[in-house]
């Protein structure tokens, strides 16, 4: 088992060696420069040439990707020019808020959405597995920054039981429960589709399984409907499901580009999008290898579960 | 499944009965910004949104008087001017700190254009200084005594006051320099009514009252700057009660404030200007007339009243109202005449070919340019100008734009805003400001006279003067029409009613000093 986490950890070093020179050269095609960007409308040929000598962007691209090579092998990221500031502490500080966000909403559609499936499955074509369907799919449909929007202005301004924005209040709180009350809302909003998608594969993944003969033979050997149902069928079933969620925690990370920039949450997807748009490289470069090292990290870690629930897969 | 969500929330929201919603303490006033500050170094930064926190913390050796685009004394009592126009001595005011105990004084204002202007100065890599330029008229800068200061000019430049009110004139504190180096943005120490306290990236900057402040102790306490980048977001905050100020409201919910007795809206229009620039080299709009044409082919008061909702005004000539002293009152808007149009283009033999014309998708000061531009397509089209409109990125815009619209397309939109009505015309309308000598005339505009006129007005020294030339050049270039003058933008701003002695200032700087807030 160690052996095969070695080797895939290995395997992902070209993967995020090939990812930084493919983002390196897409933000080097896109037109702008950080010089422009910073100057707006005094971007003058010789002002914008000034300031990019001073920027250290007036060397080649080769060479300035391979001085940014050289210095993340020291373990140093480099210095944003927006934010003028390390790349590496920006980089860590967002993606750990947005962790707390995603790690959050992925628990909230995994138990959600397990929930749901086997209740949907277990109790076929009844009432309860057609109101699940029907909300599942109005759930997989919602644009979520809609959604968002939606529930703030009903729990937020209407009622106001919940914060429209941010990760702590402004003034006092900073403890889990102040933590905890501003991410009720973005948690709730970013989990709704994997929930769905959780949902549908579930029912689908326990339907099959249902059908099979192990299952039979444990209802004929006296098993307990519940003991069917959780120890055998639930069992078998999550070996296919584990591996999706692995997917959708990678697609709660990057869905929370759009959830972070509604709700204001300090995370690392409003981050990349501010760092695009005045071209900030380092900043870019940097956030995208860590939300990208977490990417494979999880699926890992989702192949792993997988491996130790299902025996054949040894 | 719903009623268990509904349940769900219910018993969260119990469980976290917290004061959440409280109202902030008195004295204690939270700004909704839109973006997270770039730096606190004030001369790093080019952002209006990082200047509304920065006008607070430092000051300058003049600013400009309340409500005026004037200058004032501020850390320099009085000044003398060469009469050569090349020579400002400054006497500084006596007894002021920065916020760090170390003194305010002559060294101190030498060390901060020294360390924006020569490259060889030990803290000049603890920038780049983007804005640098404002001052690259100087020559030198001598600390005669303790407080006496004396700025030796290249050749004579008449903004160069105004500039001294910008924000990249503000005073930082030397030894905080030399102290955090690099790092001295996220530390500032400056003059001000306000002194920083932290800044929590992403979340908040937070300044408090300086008791010491030399033009008196403001009420505030405190005030708390939040970024919140999304505009819904900052009215749902504002809304909820999580703000006390909000700055930049979009236009669609200017209404909704209005109505609502719980706050209270301020407008105040601003030295900025949204035009179309045209390209006077080649194609259509090499001919007068054709340009004339344009500028009465486009119903502005209904882009102003309808897209903008009347967070802005029509714009009469290249020159913003709000530099009030250098502003020709007598100068009309063109009207709205598509009939007038269509008969200067058929006096001029227009043809009836296509225009191409450059859309930006946002960007500062743009307002909301797609709208803007498909209605002034609209209204060129009824004239018969088939418009065929290519929208771009801001940063890309900027990028196509600023080199010259020569070959590519015959008009862009554009928005400018600046603090001196020098800028503007001396780096966008004159013969010598082409794009490939370093300028912005990026529609090629030449009028010897109105070279004459901007050379001149920019050397002398005398305001009276100075005005007389600027109010002859705005007749010229609204006549000759190298742009469709489209509208000036009011900033606008959202309190709570609690919040007292509130202002906006057409320099658009959120100045705090003399707001209060008792509940």
């Amino acid at each position: 088992m160690l052996s095969y986490i070695a080797k895939r950890l290995l395997a992902a070093i070209p993967v995020l060696f090939g990812l930084t020179v493919i983002v390196f050269l897409i933000m080097a095609m896109i037109p702008g420069d950080p010089a422009t960007a910073i100057l707006g409308s005094y971007a003058t040929p010789d002002n914008v040439e000034r300031l990019n000598r001073e920027l250290g962007l007036d060397k080649s691209l080769p060479q300035q990707y391979v001085i940014w090579l050289g210095n993340l092998l020291h373990g140093d990221f480099g210095r944003s020019y927006t934010l003028n500031r390390p790349v590496i502490d920006e980089v860590m500080e967002r993606f750990s808020a947005t962790l707390i966000l995603a790690g959050t909403s992925l628990l909230l559609c995994s138990v959600l959405g397990l929930l749901a499936g086997v209740v949907s499955a277990v109790r076929q074509y009844s009432w309860a597995d057609k109101a699940i369907t029907f909300v599942v799919l109005v759930g997989i449909s919602v644009p979520s920054f809609w959604l968002g929007l939606i529930l703030i202005l009903f729990f937020a301004v209407k009622w106001q039981l919940f914060p429209a924005s941010g990760m702590y209040a402004i003034y006092g709180g900073g403890d889990l429960k102040d933590l905890a009350y501003h991410l009720v809302l973005p948690a709730f909003t970013l989990a709704v589709v994997a929930t769905g998608v959780i949902a549908r594969l579930t029912r689908t993944a326990m339907l099959e399984v249902l059908r099979q003969d192990f299952i039979r033979t444990a209802r004929a050997k006296g098993v307990s409907e519940r003991g069917v149902i959780y120890r055998h069928a639930f069992k078998a079933a999550l070996v296919t499901i584990i591996p999706v969620i692995g997917i959708q925690a990678g697609f709660v990370l990057g869905g929370a580009v759009y959830i972070e920039t509604v709700f204001q949450w300090p995370g690392i997807g409003s981050m990349l999008v501010k760092a695009i748009s005045t071209r900030d490289l380092l900043l870019v470069q940097g956030g995208v290898l860590v939300v990208a090292a977490a990417y494979v990290l999880f699926n890992l870690a989702a192949d792993v579960i997988q491996t130790i629930l299902d025996p054949r897969l040894r | 499944m719903k009623q268990f969500l509904a349940a769900a929330f219910a018993s969260l929201a119990l469980a976290f009965a917290s004061p959440v919603f409280a109202q902030t303490p008195p004295n204690v006033l939270i700004v909704g910004q839109i973006a997270e500050p770039k730096s606190l170094d004030p001369h790093a930064v080019t952002a209006v949104n990082d200047f509304r926190i920065l006008v607070n913390v430092y000051d300058g050796l003049v600013r400009y008087k309340d409500g005026t685009l004037e200058v004032e004394p501020s850390l320099a009592t009085d000044w003398t001017i060469s009469d050569d126009g090349k020579t400002y001595t400054f006497k500084l005011r006596e007894g002021v700190t920065f916020h760090d105990g170390t003194p305010f004084d002559a060294e101190a204002v030498k060390f901060n254009f020294d360390r924006m202007l020569k490259e060889d100065h030990p803290f000049h890599d603890t920038g780049p200084f983007p804005l640098a330029f404002f001052f690259s008229a100087v020559e030198e800068v001598n600390a005669i005594d303790a407080t006496t200061v004396e700025f030796k000019l290249k050749e004579p430049y008449a903004p160069f006051l105004s500039n001294l009110a910008y924000p990249t004139g503000l005073i930082v504190s030397p030894a905080a320099v030399e102290k955090d180096g690099k790092d001295f943005g996220r530390h500032p120490v400056g003059t001000g009514a306000f002194k920083f306290v932290e800044w929590e990236a992403n979340s908040r900057v937070v300044v408090e009252k300086n008791p010491d402040y030399w033009d008196g102790a403001p009420p505030l306490e405190a005030v708390i700057y939040r970024p919140i980048t999304d505009a819904n977001t900052r009215i749902a905050e504002m809304l909820s009660g999580g703000l006390d100020v909000m700055v930049e409201v979009p236009p669609d919910s200017l209404k909704q404030f209005r109505d609502d007795a719980a706050f209270t809206v301020y407008e105040q229009a601003g030295p900025h200007l949204w035009f179309l620039i045209l390209n006077t080299k080649e194609g259509p709009f090499a001919k007068k007339e054709i340009r004339q044409a344009a500028n009465y082919a486009i119903d502005k008061k209904a882009l102003v009243d309808n897209i903008l909702q009347g967070t802005a005004e029509v714009a009469a000539g290249p020159t913003p109202p709000a530099f009030a002293w250098a502003y020709n009152e007598s100068l009309e808007p063109y009207p709205y005449d598509p009939e007038k149009a269509k008969q200067l283009l058929a006096d001029a033999g227009y043809d009836g070919s296509p225009l191409t014309f450059y859309v930006t998708e946002g960007g500062s000061g743009m307002l909301d340019p797609v709208a803007m531009g498909t209605a002034i397509q609209a209204d060129l089209e009824a004239v018969g100008m088939k418009v065929n409109i290519e929208t771009y990125e801001w940063n890309t815009f900027l990028g196509k734009v600023n080199p010259g619209l020569e070959g590519r397309a015959d008009m862009a939109e554009m928005a400018w805003m600046t603090n001196d009505p020098d800028t503007l015309p001396f780096l966008t309308l004159r013969s010598e400001a082409l794009p490939d000598s370093g300028g912005f005339n990026s529609g090629y505009y030449s009028n010897p006279k109105v070279d004459e006129l901007l050379e001149k007005a920019r050397s002398s020294t005398d305001q009276n003067e100075r005005a007389g030339l600027y109010k002859q050049m705005q007749e010229i270039v609204k006549e000759d029409a190298p742009w469709v003058f489209v509208a000036n933008w009011k900033q606008n701003a959202v309190t709570t009613a609690s919040v007292e002695n509130f202002k906006l200032q057409p320099s658009f700087f959120l100045m705090l000093q003399d707001v209060a807030k008792p509940q």
